[in-house]
């Protein structure tokens, strides 16, 4: 009998090797050891047996049976395996073919531009404040120390509607508005963006409609050197760490002193290139001290309060920024001009 | 301005700055210099020569034959220049000379000749034609005949001089002259200056006794100063005063006009010399015009004048307008004898209207118009008087025939030095702050570090002490300010509710594909009819106009962004861009009034126009393009976004649009806007392929937005339950109707309502639909039970089939 077993053990061994698939192990598994199976077969016989001898064999009959079921289980995982591994290689793609886009649209480079420059002057403490795009005479001009007949108004030629209203200039009259609205009292921190519109002919560097951003911070004890500090911190957040900035005295009716701020030239560091004309310095924003005119004008005592302006053109620093060569391109909306601006 | 650094050192000494370093301090001094510009860079071995002999040339008629004296040596040149002749001394550039642009001068042979060298013209020599002496134009130029033969050409043509370019902002009138930029250098480099001394010997007669001056408007000439000058001999100017002008960017003309002009250089104060025996009269009146009146001037153009206008007279007839233009009639001519030298403070206003009006710009007016130096107007007119009788030959007559009622105002400023420093941010002492002063030439006390300033007449724009914080600032340098931040108090900043929204509106337009893009405001008439939302046209806008717009494409404001969105789209298809997605968030205009009195209603409106491939994705053969529902779901994404409930979209007819694709876009039953198809006509017209647009109201949506707080509602415990139900109804009838009666049938427990086939053709009869919906029911206290499903599914069933003659499908 112990022949016997052993036979049987081999024989299921080496189908369970040969088998093929699951319904073969199955059909393995019920012919050796189901009910009607040789093993149970051969343990019906062991009453022929003598005593002694009846628990080694029926040991040894459990044993093959286990071996035989391991082998059938090791079996069964092994094919499983095959499967899987078959099934998943029928299942791979060309990773390389382009995928499922969404179609993606992005932001026009002056807006993300307004935006990135509210920001930090949010950063500062600034609110953004916003007013009409067509003005009052008063505000766009009067209340910023420009009178009627002032020369400096040649500056900017408008586009009147009536002589009294007209598409505002510059964003400027929202400082004049916001101020107001103040009654005589500090502190006012505002950074002021819009479309502003001037009475010229549209080619590569003009545009009869273009986009400003003004700031303006009138409080006690407001320093010269604060404007200082604070356009210092906005040309390197803007260009970048590495750029230097320079003021230089200039001219506006609206304050006194007034500056002009140029940041070092990207192109030749300072050497002088044609990108600065030779001067390795580009122009960037008019800046300058609030006028106590205009400070007086809008309510407040400018024996206690001062205050710094700013004012710069997102198209011009877009185009610095990106050596665009034509303005017109943020008006005419060219596809291809505007995408390539989404990350920026 | 053009600033000849040859001209200025005759006043500061600028031995040890080179030009570069120059323009850069003055650039930080306040006056941007925009270019620096060496006339005769590289030029070399370029002499005065004189022609000995000249011979034609035996073999071409235009070209010959010069001996030219050098110097050192005598050379044979062949000229083809129609005006040499023997006796000229002339400009030879040697062999070896290089002249402007490169060219090198070499020994050559022209027609068997020997040419050694070149005479040259001014243009050779890198002058620009329009400074040339109109005799020069076309030819050589040719030296007075006392030029020193084998002497340096470039230095005698001031060709070694460098010129800066300023540009100088309107306050600073100063800085319009030679001597007023000399106190500027002076200032900036910290040197002395050193300005002309005006002595002029008067002839026994007097000027009063010529000419009377009569002034009717004195506001607007407050002082009018007449000189006389006798016996005058037109003729050139001498060669450094033309040199000078030509610097300056001014064409020499004869002696007596080089004069006038040279001295607007040096002193910045226009003057004008009448022929005074052409004058007409013994009388000079200077009035307003009469309107209609007229008057030919030098440049013989007819000008027709009005009252605004200044006119000189002579008592009956104009002989200049007042600080523009002298008329022809009493023009310096060749014959000209006696001059009336004209030095005068005209009103700037009335310059500025004058010249405007008949557009006459010129370095005489710009200098009016900002204001000349009422101190120096008599000093600069008696400088011309001192150059006529040095290089023309004139007797200048005692005194001055005047008219005075200038009241010129001392300009005081008081200032502690603690107020500057505070104000800078800066720790300047005292001693500097009157180094500065000092340097700036301005005369004042201190005391106790409190300044009193005496503003010099030439400076009228030191007016209070914040023109005062500038100059110590400049001078001082701005380099030199620290950086500070401010100290005042402190607030967080940030963006308004609405400002958040409308960055959230650009985010999310933007992430459902489109592109932002920027149109004019400004478009023309025809376009602010077109594409009117129906709310704004009720309002009965009138259009805004321009008073003087530049171009009829853009000469009004735009009641609809469309116009020029559309435009826009257009522009992209004329350069095979195809698949267009745009949106622009803006103002429109909105005015009511006939004659507009008062500013126009800006009304933000969201604007999109799409057409093309929405989605494409060839491999996979899945192309989408753009339809009605496209753009609808990029607005019903917006509501969502916006949390606006109960929004809907009924069929409207408007002009423009499609008749069976436009929709009006309502939200808790308010118009807000439109959305829908061009209509093909109009696309055809505007060469538009497919076009949806879609045109809200931004102020009322943010309206509604912002009345939502934003609730919070639990999760649901328990499930829900979906059941699928189809109808069969006439195809006319909305989808929108029957899911309303659905959603009133489903209460309480119908949750949403989902369209998931709409079906015609085949198996179904003509004129009917099916359309098929998913329903979801739920209670939120406990899990429904299969009989109120079912209940309420029923009631569902039998409510549609009785309103609208349906029939559910199997
Ligand atoms: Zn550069």
């Amino acid at each position: 009998m112990r022949e016997r077993l052993e036979e049987l053990k081999q024989e299921a061994l080496s189908k369970i090797v040969e088998a093929k698939d699951t319904k073969q192990l199955q059909e393995i598994r019920v012919s050796y050891l189901g009910k009607k199976g040789p093993i149970t077969e051969v343990l019906r016989g062991m009453g022929k047996l003598p005593k002694e001898e009846r628990p080694v064999i029926g040991q040894l009959a459990n044993e093959v049976r286990e071996v035989i079921s391991k082998e059938l289980d090791a079996k069964q995982e092994q094919l499983d395996q095959e499967a899987l591994e078959a099934k998943l290689a029928e299942e791979s793609i060309d990773v390389t073919l382009p995928g499922y886009q969404q179609p993606s649209g992005g932001p026009h480079l002056l807006t993300k531009l307004i935006e990135d420059i509210e920001d930090l002057f949010i950063g500062m403490g600034f609110e953004v404040a916003e007013g009409p795009e067509v003005e009052q005479d008063y505000y766009n001009f009067e209340a910023l120390n420009l009178p009627k007949g002032h020369p400096a108004r040649d500056m900017q030629d408008s586009f009147y509607i009536t002589e009294e209203l007209l598409m505002r200039t510059h964003t400027s009259p929202v400082q004049a508005r916001t101020m107001e609205k103040h009654k005589g009292k500090g502190p006012v921190k505002i950074i002021c963006p819009g479309k502003v519109y001037r009475r010229d002919t549209d080619d590569a560097t003009h545009s009869h409609q273009f986009t400003q951003i003004e700031g303006l911070y009138v409080d006690e004890n407001v320093r010269m050197s604060d404007l200082k500090g604070v356009l210092n911190s906005f040309a390197k957040q803007i260009f970048g760490q590495n750029r230097e900035i320079r003021l230089r005295p200039s001219f506006f009716p609206f304050t006194e002193p007034s500056v002009e701020m140029d940041i070092s030239c990207k192109m030749c560091h300072g050497e002088g290139c044609s990108v600065c004309k030779h001067s390795g310095w580009i122009e960037i924003l008019g800046a300058g001290m609030v006028h106590p005119n205009v400070l007086r004008m809008a309510g407040f005592d400018s024996e206690i309060y001062s205050g710094f302006a700013f004012g710069m053109g997102p198209e011009r620093i877009a185009m610095l920024k990106y050596g665009i060569e034509d303005i017109r391109h943020f008006y005419t909306n060219d596809v291809r001009f505007l995408k390539q601006f989404h990350h920026a | 301005m053009l600033l000849s650094l040859n001209w200025l050192k005759q006043y500061v000494d600028l031995d040890d700055i080179s030009p570069d370093d120059l323009a850069e301090k003055i650039t930080k001094g306040g006056i941007e210099v925009d270019g620096v510009e060496t006339f005769g860079e590289g030029l070399k071995n370029i002499v005065v020569g004189y022609v000995k002999s000249c011979e034609q040339h035996s073999n071409a008629d235009k070209l010959n034959v010069c001996q030219v004296d050098v110097g050192d040596e005598e050379l044979q040149i062949i000229c083809g220049a129609p005006n040499v002749a023997t006796g000229q001394k002339v400009v030879v550039a040697k062999p070896g000379a290089r002249l402007p642009g490169g060219m090198k001068i070499k020994k050559t042979k022209l027609r068997g000749e020997v040419s050694n060298g070149m005479i040259c013209s001014l243009q050779e020599l890198g002058i620009d034609q329009k400074f040339i002496q109109k005799e020069f134009e076309d030819g050589i130029f040719v030296f007075p005949e006392d030029t020193e033969v084998g002497s340096n050409a470039v230095d005698l043509l001031n060709l070694n001089d460098t010129i800066l370019d300023l540009d100088i902002t309107p306050n600073r009138a100063d800085s319009f002259s030679m001597m007023g930029m000399a106190y500027e250098v002076a200032a900036i480099l910290d040197k002395d200056l050193h300005l002309p001394e005006v002595e002029v010997n008067r002839i026994d007669e007097k000027a009063e006794d010529y000419v009377k001056v009569r002034v009717e408007d004195a506001d607007l000439n407050p002082y009018y100063g007449a000189y006389i000058v006798k016996n005058i001999k037109i003729g050139p100017s001498p060669l450094w005063m033309q040199n000078r002008l030509i610097a300056a960017g001014i064409r020499p003309i004869n002696n007596v006009v080089d004069i006038t002009n040279y001295v607007l250089m040096e002193y910045g104060q226009p003057l004008h010399a009448f022929d005074f025996n052409r004058f007409g009269s013994n009388e000079v009146v200077v009035r307003r015009a009469r309107n209609g009146e007229t008057m030919t001037t030098l440049d013989g153009e007819e000008r027709n004048l009005q009252k605004d206008h200044l006119l000189i007279t002579n008592g009956k007839e104009g002989m200049a307008l007042a600080g523009v233009m002298g008329g022809v009639d009493s023009e310096v001519k060749d014959d000209t004898s006696t001059i009336l030298v004209e030095a005068a403070y005209f009103n700037p206003l009335t310059v500025r209207k004058a010249a405007k009006d008949h557009g006459l710009r010129s370095e005489s007016s710009i200098r009016f118009e900002r204001g000349v130096d009422p101190n120096r107007v008599k000093e600069a007119g008696l400088r011309a008087c001192q150059l006529m009788q040095k290089y023309a030959g004139g007797e200048v007559l005692e005194g001055i025939a005047e008219f005075d009622e200038q009241a010129v105002e001392q300009s005081i400023v008081e200032f502690d030095a603690k107020t500057i420093n505070r104000r800078l941010g800066t720790a300047i002492s005292v001693e500097e702050m009157k180094n500065i002063l000092h340097r700036l030439r301005f005369s004042f006390e201190e005391a106790d570090a409190h300044f009193t300033v005496y503003a010099p007449s030439r400076r009228g724009d030191i007016q209070i002490v914040e023109d005062m914080l500038e100059e110590i600032a400049r001078i001082y340098g701005y380099d030199q300010l620290p950086y500070t931040l401010p100290e005042g108090t402190s607030n967080a900043g940030g963006l308004t509710t609405k400002q958040k929204l409308k960055r959230s509106i650009h985010r999310y337009m933007q992430s459902a594909g489109l592109n932002e893009a920027m149109t004019y405001s400004l478009t023309k008439e025809e376009n602010t009819a077109k594409f009117m939302d129906q709310y704004i046209r009720a309002l009965q806008p009138k259009a805004v106009k321009l008073a003087m717009p530049m171009s009829e494409a853009h000469s009004h404001l735009r009641l609809s962004i469309l116009p020029e969105l559309l435009s826009s789209v257009q522009y992209n298809l004329a350069r095979r861009q195809q698949n267009v997605a745009l949106y622009e968030l803006g103002s429109i205009y909105v005015n009511k009034e006939e004659n507009i009195s008062k500013q126009p209603d800006e009304q933000l409106r969201l604007s999109a126009a799409i057409t093309g491939i929405w989605v494409n994705q060839q491999w996979q053969k899945e192309v989408k393009t753009v339809d009605f529902y496209v753009l609808k779901g990029v607005v019903e994404g917006l509501l969502d976004l916006l949390d606006i409930q109960h929004a809907s979209f009924e069929s409207l007819k408007m002009e423009q649009m499609h008749p069976g694709r436009t929709a009006a876009i309502l939200v808790q039953d308010e118009h807000v806007g439109f959305i829908g198809q061009i209509h093909p006509a109009v696309q055809k017209d505007m060469d538009l392929t497919d076009t949806y647009v879609f045109d809200l109201d931004v102020d009322r949506l943010l309206e509604v937005a912002m009345e939502n707080e934003g609730s919070y509602e639990p999760i649901p415990r328990y499930p829900s339950v979906s059941q699928d139900l189809a109808f069969v109804v006439d195809e006319e009838i909305p989808a929108k109707r029957i899911m309303d009666v659905i959603s009133d049938a489903g209460k309480p427990y119908l949750k949403d309502i989902q369209v998931f086939d709409i079906y015609q053709g085949e198996h179904m009869d003509a004129g009917k639909k099916s359309i098929a919906f998913s329903v979801r029911f739920q209670d939120p206290e406990a899990t429904l039970k299969d009989e109120q499903v079912e209940e309420a599914r029923k009631q569902i069933v039998n409510t549609v089939e009785d309103s609208f003659h349906a029939v559910l499908r199997g």
